[in-house]
């Protein structure tokens, strides 16, 4: 899979709070979701951000609560990827679970700032950014991540019963 | 080489010869549980998937704890969406308003943990059931769909981390500074994808209440699970609970002496008071006597990290007779029915309306900004619960500090941060 966005920068220790805070939990609706994506980390991100768009953080991104509304709303969002230096783990599998592509990328998480332009390439492996001409090595998936992956999601992978 | 507690439990529910660190498994679950926010997504995913059972009905366990008694019309919904579903599919633990809880408090409580069990729940605090010696982790919607629909959940074996706490408690010092304070030790992802296995002399003589607060705040340290290895205080606390939701009486499992693990940290808890973590993060820790001048406008006792009834106790011990500062908002909130039962029976209600608090019926509530407590801008709250994020309780602009209930109590009699001896 391969996507082109601009980046935006989020810090370390990115919350589930933040990404889509509980006021908002109160309804599963994608489209109220989205509206809320990234909310108390940056007041006008689902205003700002355009399909495609990627976001960059630091360290344990996803961190706090179990609720899946948070990779939900970002990708009802448009983003096409979250690129990170790591992940939390229930976010982690979350992502995984509902097709969300995520990206586990120290040199990523350091190169890329706000605005710069991006291109994801998950099967070569490789992150681009276009901006500063640089290319960042990415963690790959293990096989069994693979498959829920190109099953498109844990639930489509059962259905496939392809366990 | 040996397996950790942590191993022995997957190994048995995985069927296999053998496990290791890292490797994916698919695993059998005892139970897997819900809540008004997370199952509504699990019952989407759950029927969009086709399925039309759940496995096991007496194996799903939905709790309606976070927005209720609902709060408003969209919560109502969502409740609703778990009502109509546990009827449909005959799930036999589904706990209407009256008979709920908050989720981690309530099924320990009732029996429906035993050791040896493997628990997973769309709840990240679902790591609290590790203090009676369970597997049990936090996982989404889809996984708890997924679980309700095969029985089965995937899971990464992890790593196990070790923490010895050595010595004897200080007086005012339980379960949860003992937790803060190795959440402030290894910070927000220090055991990220790992299980944290706590024990040592302390940990051996650690009431069940106390063992269910440290496990619960496993996740606040990225933790995949916490875990006690159960003995005879576990026992003992299964054996008084009338009535249990299961039968039998779980599987006693220990680490083996040379089992592995990727670390290993001791604490001599004769140097561990009071902790408090400060805004925005679980792992920002100070000893609570450091903290001078930190004017509070709320305080909150409850949650599935301190809402039982050993921690209503300890807060009504310091309020006994005593005014809530008139600056102060005090708000109680007993995590299970029984629990508040027991607060009412044993004279604890009366102590904190007499001091001027709110003693509230079983929520979730203010802990994840939900409602019963919300914070306005620039509101400073001092809580027994388990997060302190932006925005954790309210306004982004608000703050969280989190505590045990000996230092939210005493904070609620002075306006400000205070270490229960200040008001002992």
């Amino acid at each position: 899979m391969a996507f082109k966005g601009r980046a935006y920068r989020f810090a370390d220790d990115i919350n589930t709070d933040e990404i889509i805070p509980a006021r908002y939990l109160n309804t599963t609706d994608r489209k109220e979701l989205a509206a809320h994506c990234m909310e108390d980390a940056d007041k006008n991100f689902a205003k700002k951000a355009r399909p495609g768009d990627v976001i960059v953080a630091g360290k344990n991104f996803g961190c706090g609560s179990s609720r899946e509304h948070a990779p939900v709303s970002i990708k009802a969002a448009g983003i096409s990827c979250v690129i990170a230096e790591s992940f939390a783990r229930i976010f982690f599998r979350n992502a995984i679970n509902i097709g969300l592509p995520i990206v586990e990328s120290k040199e990523a998480s350091k190169g890329i700032r706000g605005g710069d332009r991006v291109e994801v390439d998950t099967a070569a492996g490789v992150v681009k950014n276009l901006t500063k001409r640089e290319k960042y090595k990415i963690e790959k998936y293990p096989p069994f991540m693979q498959k829920i992956i190109k099953a498109g999601g844990l639930m489509a992978s059962i259905k496939r019963g392809s366990r | 080489m040996g397996y950790t507690i942590t191993e022995k439990i997957l190994l048995k529910h995985a069927a296999l010869k053998s496990v290791h660190p890292g490797e994916f498994i698919h695993a059998k679950v005892d139970l897997c549980l819900g809540n008004d926010i997370t199952a509504p997504l699990a019952i989407e995913e759950f029927e969009k998937l086709g399925a039309k059972k759940v496995f096991d009905r007496k194996k799903v366990a939905l709790v309606p704890d976070h927005f209720a008694p609902a709060k408003d019309m969209k919560s109502a919904n969502q409740c609703r969406c778990l009502a109509d579903f546990a009827g449909r599919q005959g799930i036999k633990h589904y706990f209407e308003v009256g008979r709920m809880g908050v989720e981690h408090a309530l099924l320990p409580e009732i029996g429906l943990v035993l050791p040896g069990d493997l628990i997973i729940g769309a709840d990240s605090h679902t790591c609290t059931y590790g203090a009676l010696g369970a597997f049990s982790s936090g996982v989404g919607s889809t996984d708890l769909a997924a679980a309700m629909a095969t029985g089965e959940v995937w899971l990464k074996v992890p790593e196990s981390m070790k923490f010895v706490f050595q010595g004897r408690l200080n007086k005012w010092v339980g379960g949860k500074d003992l937790i803060l304070h190795t959440i402030g030790d290894i910070g927000v992802d220090g055991a990220r994808y790992r299980a944290m296995e706590f024990c040592g002399e302390v940990i051996e003589k650690l009431p069940i209440d106390d063992r269910l607060s440290m496990c619960n705040m496993a996740i606040e340290a990225g933790g995949k699970s916490g875990i006690i290895a159960p003995d005879k205080i576990t026992r003992a606390y299964l054996r008084a609970i009338k009535k249990p939701a299961k039968p039998g009486a779980g599987k006693y499992y220990a680490s083996d002496k040379d089992a592995v693990y990727c670390d290993v940290r001791e604490y001599d808890c004769r140097k561990i008071g009071p902790v408090v973590a400060c805004p925005n993060l679980p792992s920002n820790t100070k000893p609570a006597k450091a903290l001078k001048n930190i004017f509070i406008d709320q305080v909150v006792i409850g949650s599935c990290t301190n809402g039982r009834i050993s921690d209503l106790r300890i807060a009504a011990k310091l309020l006994k007779g005593r005014k809530v500062k008139s600056s102060v908002r005090l708000i109680v909130i007993p995590a299970t029915q029984k629990i508040y039962l027991d607060a009412v029976n044993e004279g604890l209600a009366k102590i904190f309306i007499d001091a001027g608090g709110v003693f509230s019926t079983p929520t979730c509530g203010p802990c994840l900004g939900g409602h019963m407590g919300i914070l306005a801008a620039g509101e400073k709250a001092i809580a027994t619960t388990n997060r302190n994020f932006v925005g954790r309780m309210g306004d982004p602009t608000s703050q969280v500090y989190l505590s045990n209930p000996a230092v939210a109590a005493a904070s609620a009699i002075k306006g400000h941060i205070a270490h229960p001896e200040e008001v002992a």
